[in-house]
């Protein structure tokens, strides 16, 4: 694998999942402790009201501290930020977060694919984009383009995933670095935080 | 997709033929925006774009409605007009006469919703409210007190989460897909174009709304209009901003109070 092409660069991974994508996260987040020297942003379809029911999971699961995040919150690396409902996430050139109201992207807000693109923009080849389970077309347009721009993509493996439409619609689309299952994906993670 | 170079470009022409400054306009949401509407409207390259912003007015004053976002609703957070009625209102009660500032307020939903919440309080016979949008399409449609009717559903379950108990939908009249608001509402609401980025302050208010706007402004323009909402709220007045917005960036805190988990603050000083 190419891990140490990546590991001194990658300074943002970016998670991406829809219906199962939960279930996924939790095999994953609880098994990570320390991020040296990477941010790590979560973005979920989630209900359309302000709860911070999956902040609050979120939190107990994993020893990664988790910032909550406000707009044009500085994005810092060791940290693991989730999208909140109902604001697409958005990244801008001085590394801070900005939210955006603006219409569903693929009936999502947030949108994978917008904070994908964004992403790409800012962080280039110092991204990696993993998209996760789930039953919509997200995220698709959103590899594409960090790859395009030198990052790299993880696609969930379908037969791992609970809801397979969402990894099988961005294998059918794009061509990732690698399929991964979930412990493969966890593996992927601590390779690069070497 | 139009590069950040272009963006520039387009920035400047815009300032430079409309005097209109996105300059300070957060870049990441605003490019998207451009983005969006480059593709909608089909342009061939970025200069066949430019030259239509530049000598076309007609097309210049869409893009902009079609850039700076104007997606609201009634009663948006709930559990925020909550608060405005348990708590913020109770404590504007007492004054003889109040002056409410809802900055960016686009077609009016939220005016709308405030000026419900005071009548249910007895207070919307001395209250005063000042809505102000850069965009004067929007100021039209928030003048007329018109929504669409298939919302109404959305909207009655917010205003009761807001802890509404009134029978929402005495409020409007429905006809034909629209959603008429009692002209009784409006009586007290005072329409114009301000613009963040340029205008100054125009009264003193108790009680200043302005939410999921600085979103789209980059930390120094946010700077600029905490400021100059600070200048315009009068002692123990209280600013509301989105529920991700936060005034921490922008000014002392110690001159701010803030209501527990709600983002709006209480100016004590």
């Amino acid at each position: 694998m190419a891990e140490d092409k990546i590991n001194a660069k990658c300074k943002l991974v970016i998670i991406g999942g829809s219906a199962g994508s939960l279930n996924a996260l939790m095999q994953i987040l609880p098994e990570l402790s320390v991020l040296n020297s990477f941010a790590l942003v979560i973005v979920l379809h989630r209900r359309g009201t302000d709860d911070m029911t999956l902040e609050e999971l979120i939190k107990i699961k994993t020893e990664v501290p988790v910032k909550i995040i406000e707009d044009k919150e500085p994005l810092l690396p060791g940290f693991l930020y989730v999208a909140p409902s109902n604001y697409h996430l958005l990244f801008e050139k001085n590394e801070t977060i900005s939210l955006d109201t603006s219409e569903k992207v693929n009936y999502s807000r947030p949108s994978i694919d917008v904070s994908f693109e964004s992403a790409a923009e800012i962080y280039g080849d110092s991204l990696v984009g993993i998209l996760l389970s789930g039953s919509n077309s997200d995220g698709t347009e959103g590899l594409k383009m960090i790859q395009k721009a030198g990052g790299i993509i993880i696609v969930q493996d379908p037969e791992s995933a609970d809801m397979p439409f969402m990894p099988n619609n961005a294998i059918v689309h794009t061509t990732p670095d690698y399929i991964l299952n979930t412990d493969e994906i966890l593996k992927f993670i601590i390779s690069i935080n070497s | 997709m139009i590069e950040d170079i272009e963006l520039e470009t387009l920035i400047n022409d815009i300032y430079e033929y409309y005097g209109f400054d996105f300059g300070s306009y957060s870049r990441a949401s605003l490019k998207r925006r451009v983005n969006r509407i480059y593709q909608l409207d089909g342009f061939k390259n970025f200069y066949e774009f430019l030259s239509k912003v530049r000598y076309d007015p007609e097309y210049y004053k869409n893009m902009i409605d079609e850039i700076t976002v104007n997606v609201t609703e009634m009663f948006r957070d709930p559990a925020f007009y909550k608060v405005v009625r348990n708590e913020i209102l109770p404590q504007l009660a007492p004054k003889p006469f109040i002056r409410l500032w809802h900055a960016g307020c686009s077609t009016g939903e939220e005016v709308y919703s405030m000026a419900i919440m005071l009548r249910e309080a007895g207070l919307l016979h001395k209250s005063i409210i000042y809505a102000t949008d850069i965009n004067s399409k929007v100021l039209e449609t928030a003048k007329k007190g018109i929504f669409p009717l298939r919302m109404m559903k959305e909207y009655s379950e917010n205003y009761r989460d807001s802890g509404g108990q009134e029978d929402f939908s005495s409020y409007y009249i429905a006809n034909y897909g629209i959603a008429k608001f009692n002209e009784e509402l409006a009586e007290k609401m005072v329409f114009s174009q301000h613009n963040l980025v340029s205008d100054n302050s125009f009264n003193e208010f108790d009680f200043i709304l302005c939410r999921n706007v600085l979103i789209y402004f980059d930390n120094n323009l946010q700077k600029r209009v905490i400021n100059l909402f600070d200048e315009s709220l009068s002692i123990l007045g209280f600013l509301a901003l989105g529920t991700k917005e936060t005034i921490k960036y922008s000014i002392s805190t110690t001159k701010y109070k803030q209501l527990e988990k709600e983002k709006v603050w209480r100016k004590i000083k």
